[in-house]
């Protein structure tokens, strides 16, 4: 079914790769001030942390059970000195209490400065990649993009890297501490180290497996209610309800399948290090008994190797969690990275020239060929000019290739071989913005957004005033209905513009390209197919007065359409096989005259 | 105060969205109650290890056997491993329990969701709904399995942990118990304050999730008009809205954390002051007060994790808001106690009785009255926005009129099971809609088990056969998304082809042929024809040349019918009708006219670029 769209989304990311790292750094580079201080925050806060136990050991050794010189003091004087420890310990609490919460702080706003970068960066690129990837790429892909796989990254960069360093800090000061308290009960402690890394380790490797698993599966999931909500109607129409459900079902089983898995990781995980850190503790309760009742360890000592062995394995505890985090991470920035590396197909010229103001209009096509997929020619070898402000109809079977060729010119792709001149400059050499600026088109799909009716014909074209908007929806005449609609211009469609009727979307689209006023005027046929006869003779009307002194193309089905043009090209299979006057083709007797008969002959 | 309320409201929350749960936990009870016993043990023995600390410790101070630090050793890893099967298992059952409910839930939302009429969906985003069956449903399962999980371990972990330190020193024990709950006390203070700045992050996260998805579906039109910077600055505005609004939300949340930290860490200080003094005075042992102290640190996590519990609850009821408000959505349109499970749909004869329309306060159709015996064919053509599509929707029951009745074959419709009049209905949507899957299997949607044969029938009807040896694997060429790689009228065919397959009584097409060229579009209609004899068929067009040999035309004007005859009826009324017959005449004599102009300027030569010959 749609299992080639996932493909891409299956990628498995490793928890370190260098190369992306190096990448990430980019963005993080930016506000290297700022790491800078959450990492001194940070190395700070685990220092406080270290020195809790080692006040409790001390105030044990010194005044609870004293040994050496403690023994003298009176019992007075021992409570006071534990009370000063405990003051002591809550001073240092404070002072971990107000670095903590600046290390978050800092880490955190950074992350969503960096997040705002990245964000700003994918959509920036995307915009400037042409259609030939959004043809390839479902929107729910995109949108993965820029709002998950970023999301995952600021896990990344807030609470796995951070923290990892953070725990790592913690984990080697721990394990020095314990070095200079006892070298011998700590290295006996660390026995268990080397077991613990290998089943961590190899955890890792389950998990990573079924969290890319369930990545896919829930992408899934995604994708399917998605596509049944857009075509729910015919869903429904066609009475696929069960069916449809079965496949769902199935998806949707598949996905508790195999997180089933990872939560037999995940629910084993944790046992695992509770046994851990309890062979530890029996270490230090077997070893450090003997040590203490021979007098070779205090039990200030002794007391905190139990302390540090908890706050050892609290960390190792969330490792598993961190760990997916950071390699979601990966994963995610690799699918970006992958959207940011792909060129756009369709690109502006280093050195770009500039058409000459006032821009005339003259298209000529030379020799051109196009495909959209290597070898399947949809143009083939396609010449003609269109001299500056005269128009001309392309008619030909559906299929034939004539969205195509419109397409070309405002360089939505580009040809294979031979080239498209504007006023004699190729539109290869022309910056795409200024070339559309200058070429409008009337698109096939009547493309609405979710916004008031306003904006829809404006866009975000500000030179366009209220009075030229309602100029052209009185052109097209949409002024009629939308002048009825609850505030009228003001008015606010939904998405896709569900609640206008398809007739009423064409002209609001087509009412946007009059607006733009543009010296080229592409329009499609479809482009008011839905439209009724009477309305379509007033766009007639309105287009034979707009196409004076503009250079025009027309798409035509219906011949009746294309009486106010200069020039008529008939396409047939991606190739011209006649051209001329209306009058001149039919005397043709050829393929025009073959459609013309055929319309008006009953 | 406020607080408490807070915690009472939570509670409530969390007990009211289990109650809504409770078909689905009542099917998995008795897993669940297995989970919680594990877990209550778990805990309880939990409890043991740091007691047996406290007994190695003590044996040490009274100067016991070297040989019994082995044997307690011994011991404390053997309890380790009873407590690890039993937090493995409690781990787990829960979990895949919450799994499974979820599974369960999101089954259930999807037949639901398939169920619902067109109107629900179009009134909401699409982004939204599909975000209620993804993160909503986790938030769900986080809520069933890690929300119940702490929730229970929490409770068992307090209550056992406080007797147990209560029967070592009371007093010490006081001490814990006004100090720990001051974090439920701060948490509760910032959470009510957090969630409020939290859904303001999370509603403005929506804004940027849809200013992106308008971009993405939109780009034809936004590349059409070179609006890339000025779509790229809208989008930084929603954007660095979106940071700002995190910023605040992150100043308070950051702070949660170290709070429970601090606060547990006041308590261990407490404990070495108090507890202290007590080893000093001898009324405890070193080893009770180790024992203690671990067991205030083994109790942080889970008093931190009730602050993360809430949250879980909070996020998880609001989920499950939004679920219900989907499950608990009635379709207007559905079989209901006005259905007839008899009623069948034979013939195919339609009559639609005073019959009128509104949407919201718009009135769209008003006393609409017409009949189409069963093996005719009405065409219906009207201005832009008449109404004509809303008609036939109500043919199929996608939306229900205002007023009126309709009947097939005498039965009203609204006394015909769905699924049986949907199955008489062969429909050709206006704007056409594709899955994702093959051609083939678009076409065979109606009946999955169609034959290739009938599949190919189909199209050499809707005449898409042609173009099919240019797909590069034919048949089997998969259609992307929405059908973007498909030409208008390759699109429009399918789902002729798919409507034609499914060998329907009646067969409705709206504005069908509208992307296709005239030769096709005759070629379509001679076949359609054949097709349609013996089928009641309703045709939405705008051409004379679709229409004209129905066996009957109305006209549909601000929502009345104005004529109604046969074409040639319809041309001596001198009506609407008249006009449009003579608007498209008129077409093809100045068509004509154009051609018989002498033209100077132009000249195919100038038009047939000599850049050939260059
Ligand atoms: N984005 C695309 N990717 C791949 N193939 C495409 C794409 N768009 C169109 N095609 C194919 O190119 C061919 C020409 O399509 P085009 O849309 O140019 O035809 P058309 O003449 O405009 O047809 P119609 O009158 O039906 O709109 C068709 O076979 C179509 O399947
Ligand atoms: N779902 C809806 N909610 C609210 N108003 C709607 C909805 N669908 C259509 N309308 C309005 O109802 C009127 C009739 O729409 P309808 O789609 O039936 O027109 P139509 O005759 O099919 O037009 P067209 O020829 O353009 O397809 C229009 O004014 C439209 O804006
Ligand atoms: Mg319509």
């Amino acid at each position: 079914m749609a299992a080639v769209f996932f493909q891409e989304d299956e990628m498995l990311g490793k928890a370190y790769d260098s190369r992306i790292v190096r990448r990430l750094w980019k963005y993080i580079k930016p506000y290297w001030r700022r790491l800078l201080l959450a990492m001194l925050f940070l190395f700070s806060t685990s220092v406080t942390d270290l020195l809790g136990p080692v006040i409790v050991a001390i105030a044990i050794d010194s005044y609870i059970t004293p040994t050496g010189a403690g023994t003298a003091l009176s019992l007075q004087a021992r409570e006071t000195g534990v009370f000063h420890s405990a003051a002591l310990y809550i001073g240092i609490l404070s002072l971990g209490f107000t670095l903590r919460y600046l290390q978050g702080y800092t880490t955190a706003v950074m992350g969503q400065l960096i997040m705002f970068d990245m964000r700003s960066e994918i959509f920036a690129h995307l915009q400037s990649l042409s259609l030939a990837f959004f043809d390839r790429n479902p929107v729910g892909r995109l949108m993965t993009r820029i709002t998950n796989d970023v999301d995952s990254l600021n896990q990344l960069f807030t609470s796995g890297a951070v923290e990892l360093l953070g725990d790592v800090t913690t984990l080697v000061g721990i394990m020095i501490v314990m070095l200079i308290y006892n070298l011998k009960l700590a290295l006996i402690t660390f026995i268990v180290i080397p077991p613990l890394l290998f089943v961590v380790s190899r955890f890792q490797g389950a998990m990573r497996d079924s969290f890319r698993a369930q990545r896919i599966r829930l992408a899934r999931i995604n994708a399917t209610i998605a596509e049944i909500i857009s075509g729910i109607q015919v869903l429904q129409l066609f009475n696929r309800e069960k069916q449809s459900f079965e496949v769902f079902r199935n998806i949707n089983n598949d996905f508790r399948v195999v997180s089933r898995r990872s939560l037999f990781y995940i629910a084993l995980f944790f046992p695992v290090i509770t046994i851990f850190s309890s062979a530890a503790t029996a270490l230090v309760i077997w070893v450090g008994g003997g040590d203490a009742l021979h007098g070779i360890i205090t039990f200030g000592a002794w007391v905190l190797f139990f302390q540090y062995i908890d706050r050892f394995f609290l960390p190792i505890r969330d490792l598993a969690d961190k760990y997916t985090t950071l390699q979601t991470a990966m994963a995610s920035s690799e699918r970006i990275f992958r959207i940011l590396d792909e060129p756009p197909a369709v690109q502006d010229t280093p050195e770009p020239l500039h058409l000459a103001e006032p821009v005339r209009g003259e298209i000529t096509f030379k020799n051109v060929w196009f495909a959209y997929n290597e070898g399947e020619w949809i143009l083939k070898d396609v010449s003609f000019t269109i001299p500056a402000g005269k128009s001309v109809a392309f008619v030909g079977a559906t299929g034939a290739g004539k969205t195509s060729l419109i397409s070309l010119i405002s360089r939505f792709y580009d040809i294979q071989k031979g080239e498209i001149l504007i006023d004699g400059v190729n539109i290869k050499d022309i910056p795409q913005r200024e070339l559309r600026q200058h070429v409008g088109a009337v698109l096939q799909d009547p493309f609405i957004f979710a916004g008031d009716i306003a904006f829809n014909i404006r866009l975000h074209e500000s030179r366009i005033t209220d009075e030229q908007i309602y100029q052209a929806a009185a052109y097209v005449n949409a002024a009629p209905f939308i002048e009825q609609l609850p505030g009228g211009y003001s008015h606010v469609v939904n998405e896709r513009g569900a609640g206008l009727s398809v007739g009423q979307k064409q002209l609001i689209a087509f009412a946007r390209a009059i607006a733009f006023n543009p010296e080229m005027l592409l329009v499609m046929d479809e482009a008011t197919s839905n439209v009724d006869t009477e309305t379509e003779y007033l766009i007639q009307d309105a287009l034979e007065k707009l196409m004076k002194g503009r250079t025009s193309i027309i798409i035509a089905h219906r011949l009746s359409t294309i009486r106010n043009v200069d020039h008529i090209i008939v396409l047939h299979k991606g190739q011209i096989v006649e051209q001329g006057a209306h009058e001149q083709l039919l005397n043709q007797r050829g393929v025009y005259y073959r459609l013309y008969e055929l319309q008006y002959s009953h | 105060m406020h607080c408490m309320q807070a915690q009472i409201f939570i509670f409530g929350v969390f007990m009211s969205g289990l109650y809504y749960l409770r078909d689905y936990l009542r099917r998995h009870a008795g897993i669940i109650l297995l989970g919680f016993g594990f877990i209550i043990a778990s805990n309880l023995l939990g409890l043991v290890l740091p007691y047996i600390i406290a007994l190695a410790i003590d044996n040490v101070s009274n100067h016991g056997l070297s040989s019994q630090t082995f044997i307690f050793a011994l011991i404390l890893l053997g309890t380790a491993l009873v407590t690890g099967v039993f937090q493995l298992g409690a781990r787990f059952i829960i979990s895949a329990t919450s799994r499974d409910i979820e599974f369960e839930i999101r089954n259930n939302l999807y037949k639901h969701f398939v169920k619902l009429e067109l109107s629900f969906f179009q009134q909401r985003k699409l982004g939204d709904l599909v975000a209620r069956a993804t993160n909503d449903m986790s938030a769900i399962r986080m809520f069933l399995g890690p929300g119940i999980n702490n929730l229970l371990n929490t409770s068992v972990a307090i209550l056992a942990t406080f007797i147990v330190m209560a029967t070592i020193n009371l007093r010490l024990m006081l001490y814990v118990l006004v100090i720990l709950p001051l974090m439920s006390i701060v948490f509760g203070s910032l959470n009510s304050r957090l969630h409020k700045s939290y859904r303001k992050v999370q509603d403005q996260f929506g804004e940027v999730s849809a200013k992106a998805q308008e971009n993405f579906s939109g780009i034809r039109v936004v590349k059409a008009y070179a609006q890339e910077r000025e779509e790229l600055r809208s989008f930084n505005i929603t954007n660095s809205e979106y940071v700002k609004r995190s910023i605040q939300f992150l100043r308070l949340d950051t702070l949660l954390w170290p709070a429970m930290y601090m606060i547990s860490g006041i308590a261990a200080a407490v404990l070495l002051w108090q507890g202290g003094a007590d080893v000093i005075q001898g009324r405890i042992s070193l080893g009770q007060l180790v024992q203690f102290n671990t067991y205030v640190a083994q109790l942080t996590w889970p008093m931190i994790s009730l602050g993360w519990v809430t949250n879980l609850f909070q996020q998880g009821s609001a989920s499950l808001a939004r679920i219900r408000e989907v499950l608990e959505y009635q379709p207007e349109i559905a079989d209901n106690a006005l259905t007839n499970p008899e009623a069948q749909i034979t013939a195919g004869a339609i009559s639609v009785q005073h019959v009128s329309m509104r949407y919201d306060n718009n009135d769209v159709l008003q006393d609409i009255s017409f009949e189409v015996p069963a093996g005719h064919s009405l065409a219906i053509v009207g201005a832009t926005g008449a109404g004509k599509s809303t008609l036939v929707n109500l043919l199929t029951r996608t939306f229900e009129p205002t007023e009126g009745a309709i009947y097939i074959d005498g039965n009203e419709i609204r006394t015909i099971p769905l699924e049986e009049l949907h199955k008489a209905i062969g429909y050709v949507p206006q704007e056409s809609f594709l899955f994702s899957m093959t051609l083939a299997e678009n076409v065979a949607y109606g009946n999955p088990e169609m034959s290739r044969e009938e599949i190919t029938n189909a199209l050499d009807i809707s005449q898409l056969s042609k173009d099919i040896a240019d797909f590069p694997h034919g048949l089997d060429t998969i259609i992307g998304e929405r059908g973007v790689t498909l030409s208008g009228g390759q699109k429009q065919r399918s789902g002729i082809a798919r409507a034609v397959a499914k060998n329907p009584m009646i067969l409705i097409l709206d504005d069908s042929l509208s992307s296709v060229d005239t030769n096709t579009e005759a070629e379509i209609l001679r076949r359609m024809r054949v097709f349609m004899k013996n089928r009641t068929a309703i045709i939405i067009a705008h051409r004379i040349s679709a229409v004209k040999e129905m066996d009957n035309i109305i006209v549909l004007a601000d929502g009345k019918i104005t004529e109604q005859g046969t074409h040639n009826e319809l041309i001596s009324k001198k009506g609407f009708y008249h006009a449009l017959y003579r608007r498209q005449l008129l077409g093809e004599e100045l068509s004509l006219d154009a051609g018989n102009l002498p033209n100077e300027s132009f000249d195919a030569k100038t038009y047939s670029n000599s850049a050939t010959n260059e």
